[in-house]
């Protein structure tokens, strides 16, 4: 075939090489920073990590924003996008509009008017059961108010990914098809709908992960330490072990991107063996 | 196979109840989709609503499953209002025109499934299950994913999860119309010989006449929201209540004619007495049937033969008359051979009343 026609490999070769240059080339220098040293290679900056004041505090912290953020973002827009589909396909257009909204709002406006509703609770609300929630949503050891921001911004990621799951089901028959076998409305949204919408769910929960563990305006602004800006403040310090832990973050993004991929493959594999 | 399925017949027999619709009516903005339909089904027949695009059809079945709301008028099964009952109570087995089959479960779990909503435990909906897969001859399908059947089959196994929780009734929306003609023919008697075996009461909407009729105990024929006619299949083709039934069904011919002192009317130089009502005013047109269309060679005959379709034991010839009038005749194939397009022959309507309308 490739003699017949050797064109689309040769062009293949062209487009892939240049960008698989463009992203091994900074990411083997950053290995090589990080573990270079006057006296040959050292991997002190990887097995420093842990003991580095802060690391395990602002990992263990960016995990937990992430998985809140992705059960209340899921929690939120999965029913919301089935009713619209079901009850009210014209208001489709809007709640694609609302959740692509945070794309055109930079995270530093976004941070900004978060700072103004936080300053102006407190004044406002001092005598009200509102103050509490001001001050709940701030607390240090679990910001939720990170957690608020971080939802926004993975709207139009999370939309994007269920509106392309979502399409290709039949929602309404299939509601309608488990409805008819003596299903509730939950009860067939939860066996008929959800099961069908697994690679959408994953992909949403993935590309909020990722946002979750690379964000950094936000928290910074806001003055919480999650790890990007536990990696920003070791930079300033310790260079070589910044760069490492960028590295090592990189590699966690993969390994939980190949753990949700292989926990998708495992149900499906359930499935069949089950039936 | 019948005589392998008839202990299953029995255990997956349901009630046969009687279904009434009574002045229901629903609109959509300005679109009225029911106008008031009346209409009742009698225990364990098959009843096959039918009609062109916007009639209401499936907005009556829609109704009856839950899956719609009315404006006013009543559903009665067994006499019982259903209209306030929500869908997943209603006891009605539905397949869908589209592909329903939940694509996430195999054949066997999607029999399953309403048993499983039911809280029947895994050992009895996986018996059930194949026993209903053995009802509509897929057995060895248990395992398949939808994705991993054909068009035919899935609507099969769509038609045991609408049978495994022993509806009152069994309604298809239109379940043939997206698999090709041969499937939709072998299905057609499955279903048939399936809803007789049970004796369920089934709603069967289509726009197809041919499956209605060829399916059908009765055919009701709506248009605009309102029932023009409930009758059995024979009934309907031979003594339809109004024009658009009699052309709707079957294939209708209109030739002029104008009326005769005795309340009659005259067609093609010959007096016939009128079936049902002579409009009062206006220019007429008699209804006629390619079949009750008689042709004879004649050099000098007023009809000249245009078309010619064959249509195996018949063919279907179109004569068009001097005041340029088209009218369909069905011979048999040897005698239509001596009619090719181009040459003339003499045309006769048969000697019996015939259905009038305005022109």
């Amino acid at each position: 075939m490739a003699q017949l026609n050797p064109r689309p490999r040769l062009w293949r070769w062209a487009v892939l090489l240049p960008a698989g240059l463009y992203f091994l080339v900074p990411m083997a220098a950053s290995v090589w920073f990080s573990i270079d040293d006057a006296d040959g290679i050292s991997f002190d900056a990887y097995t420093g990590l842990l003991s580095a004041p802060g690391f395990t505090d602002s990992l263990v912290l960016t995990l937990e924003l992430a998985a809140v953020t992705v059960v209340v973002l899921l929690l939120l827009l999965v029913p919301a996008m089935i009713a619209v589909r079901i009850g009210a396909p014209k208001l489709r257009p809007v709640l694609e509009v609302v959740c692509t909204l945070p794309l055109v709002v930079p995270p530093v406006a976004l941070t900004a008017g978060l700072i103004g509703v936080l300053r102006w609770g407190p004044d406002h609300l001092m005598d009200t059961p509102f103050f509490q929630t001001f001050v709940f949503v701030q607390q240090p050891e679990f910001p939720l108010v990170l957690v608020i921001a971080y939802v926004l911004m993975a709207l139009p990621l999370a939309h994007r990914a269920l509106d392309s799951g979502l399409r290709a089901v039949d929602v309404r028959t299939l509601v309608e098809a488990a409805r008819n076998c003596g299903a509730s409305w939950p009860r067939a949204v939860v066996s008929a709908i959800v099961p069908n919408l697994r690679g959408a769910l994953l992909n949403a929960a993935f590309l909020t992960l990722a946002l979750v563990l690379g964000e950094f305006t936000t928290a910074s602004i806001l003055g919480y330490q999650p790890f990007a800006v536990w990696i920003y403040s070791v930079g300033n310090s310790r260079g070589q072990m910044s760069v490492a832990v960028s590295v090592l973050s990189l590699l966690i993004t993969w390994v939980l991107l190949l753990l949700l991929a292989a926990a998708g493959r495992e149900r499906r594999h359930q499935t069949a063996a089950t039936s | 196979m019948s005589t392998a399925t008839a202990p299953l017949a029995e255990d997956a027999a349901t009630g046969s109840a009687t279904v009434e619709f009574r002045s229901l009516r629903r609109t959509f903005g300005t679109t009225t989709a029911l106008d008031g339909l009346d209409l009742a089904v009698r225990p364990g027949e098959l009843l096959a609503l039918l009609g062109p695009s916007g009639c209401g059809k499936t907005t009556a079945l829609r109704i009856l499953a839950g899956f719609e709301t009315h404006d006013s008028g009543e559903v009665l099964v067994d006499g019982e209002d259903i209209t306030r009952i929500p869908a997943h109570r209603r006891d009605a087995g539905m397949v869908f025109q589209s592909y329903s089959l939940f694509p996430h479960l195999t054949a066997a779990d999607n029999v399953a499934f309403g048993l499983r909503m039911r809280g029947v435990g895994k050992s009895e909906r996986l018996r059930r299950a194949q026993e209903l897969l053995e009802l509509v001859g897929l057995p060895q399908r248990a395992a398949h994913y939808p994705h991993q059947m054909s068009g035919g089959q899935q609507q099969r196994i769509a038609l045991a999860r609408a049978l495994a929780l022993q509806p009152r009734v069994l309604l298809l929306d239109e379940p043939l119309s997206a698999l090709d003609a041969k499937v939709r023919l072998a299905l057609r008697e499955e279903i048939r010989r399936l809803q007789q075996e049970l004796g369920i009461t089934t709603l069967f909407v289509t726009h197809d006449q041919e499956e209605a009729l060829s399916m059908a105990d009765r055919v009701a024929v709506l248009r605009a929201g309102r029932l023009e006619q409930c009758a059995a299949p024979s009934e309907l083709y031979s003594r339809p209540a109004t024009a658009f039934v009699a052309e709707f069904v079957g294939t209708m011919s209109r030739v002029p004619c104008s009326r005769t002192a005795g309340g009659g009317v005259e067609v093609l130089g010959r007096r016939h007495p009128v079936d049902g009502a002579l409009p009062a005013d206006g220019d007429l047109h008699v209804l006629v049937r390619p079949e009750h269309v008689a042709l004879t060679p004649a050099g000098d005959g007023p009809a000249l033969v245009v078309a010619a379709s064959f249509l195996g034991a018949v063919t279907r010839l179109t004569v068009r008359l001097p005041d340029g009038t088209e009218v369909k005749s069905d011979l048999p194939t040897e005698t239509a051979a001596t009619l090719p397009p181009g040459s003339r022959a003499a045309l006769a309507l048969p000697d019996r009343p015939v259905l009038v309308d305005r022109a």
